[in-house]
């Protein structure tokens, strides 16, 4: 646990007044509040840090003992029975990560080891609890098809529903499901954003697909049958003879689902990629030399 | 817009401890709509979260009306290019990985 210095985040002297400390924190407050920096979770937790500084700074008894201890936290510590600050996280299916909400219970293990977590203020008011904000990864083939999942939230499961066609970076509301309010406000809400991840064989662009399909040589110049694999399942594909290499074809409604929409899918744009044959025996060179005569 | 997705205004305010005027001043430049029925006001239900954030951005940090409908443009628009911003990083994977 490192020494947090109160005043070098919040840019004072350490004899500076309550109106300094007060101008300070609201002139950094405005600068990294979270409403003004959506989705910045640097700025989410320089806030933190500022709140912290400020609930320190800003209350006498507390800005003495931490004066008094501050620099040598340990005897502080011995002073006050330590708390580990609680980190909240949501479990699925075997990845976690951690929640990026702004609310001001997540306090430094140094304040907490200082103040317990009873050295918040009380505040007399009922406020919402605050939003959690979450990623959930899915790979491209889970958000092909409906499907349910199970979430744990802070020890509770909640069931998911995440439809078909879901983009990246899409986020979805779960109403009530983030941090408890206080004095008997309500809770929170808890956004879900679906990361997908890059897939090896199929890219995305909105609800088409572009893939690529490797053909020999034979079949491109002769014609014949190619069999691809989409992600509902195995097609075969009719080559016309004299295919050049990068040529495109596309495969209607054979793409990603439209979200939201039940029936509806983009395309799939396949390009083939002609193989040239190697390890050529010397009868199949003498063939290609007869050819190229031809 | 349904009967169930409105809440008064008054009970909005006692439950935030914000002043009608502040409401009322927001809804004068635009900000929030206010329904009027039976001579009772009401705000929608869909408009709470960011009316909640305009309170914060009043009484937490002070700022003053104009600034709330400045910094609410900007915001409008910030959303507008992350969202641009990730379908052409979307795309440009598409190119970059092929």
């Amino acid at each position: 646990m490192e020494f947090v210095d109160y005043y070098k985040i919040l840019g004072v002297d350490k004899k500076a007044s309550d109106s300094d400390i007060k101008s300070a924190y609201r002139k950094l407050a405005r600068k990294y509040h979270p409403d003004l920096n959506p989705n910045n979770k640097e700025a989410n937790k320089k806030f933190q840090e500022i709140n912290e500084a400020h609930e320190v700074l800003s209350d006498p008894e507390k800005r003495k003992k931490y004066d008094k201890y501050g620099s040598d936290w340990k005897q502080g510590e011995e002073f006050e029975k330590a708390r580990q600050a609680q980190s909240r996280q949501y479990q699925d299916t075997g990845q976690t990560f951690n929640s990026a909400d702004f609310g001001g219970e997540d306090f430094s293990d140094f304040f907490s080891s200082m103040f317990g977590k009873q050295g918040r203020s009380k505040q007399q008011a009922k406020f919402r609890g605050q939003d959690y904000n979450a990623e959930l990864h899915l790979s491209l083939e889970a958000a092909y098809t409906t499907h349910q999942k199970t979430l744990a939230v802070d020890g509770k499961n909640i069931r998911i529903t995440i439809p078909a066609g879901v983009e990246d970076g899409q986020v979805i509301k779960l109403k009530g499901h983030g941090a408890p309010g206080m004095n008997g406000g309500p809770h929170g809400d808890l956004f879900i954003t679906f990361i997908l991840e890059p897939n090896p064989t199929f890219k995305r662009v909105g609800n088409d697909l572009f893939t690529t399909a490797d053909i020999d040589l034979y079949t491109a110049v002769l014609g014949g049958e190619h069999t691809i694999d989409t992600l509902s399942g195995k097609i075969k594909l009719k080559v016309n003879p004299e295919t050049q290499n990068g040529t495109k074809i596309r495969l209607k409604e054979k793409g990603f689902p439209v979200y939201k929409s039940e029936g509806q899918l983009g395309d799939l744009y396949v390009t083939y990629s002609v193989k040239i044959p190697t390890n050529l025996t010397e009868k199949q060179k003498e063939l290609f030399r007869e050819l190229s005569k031809s | 817009m349904q009967s169930d997705d409105l809440i008064l205004v008054e009970e909005f305010c006692n439950k935030n401890n914000v002043a009608f005027s502040f409401i009322s001043s927001l809804q004068q430049v635009g900000l929030v709509e206010i329904t009027s029925v039976d001579q009772s006001y009401y705000i929608s239900q869909s408009d709470l979260k960011r009316l909640e954030q305009l309170i914060r951005l009043h009484y937490d940090l002070q700022i003053n009306l104009e600034g709330i409908d400045a910094i609410t443009h900007l915001l409008n628009r910030i959303q507008n290019l992350q969202t641009e911003l990730a379908a052409a990083r979307n795309r440009l994977r598409l190119y970059e990985d092929f």
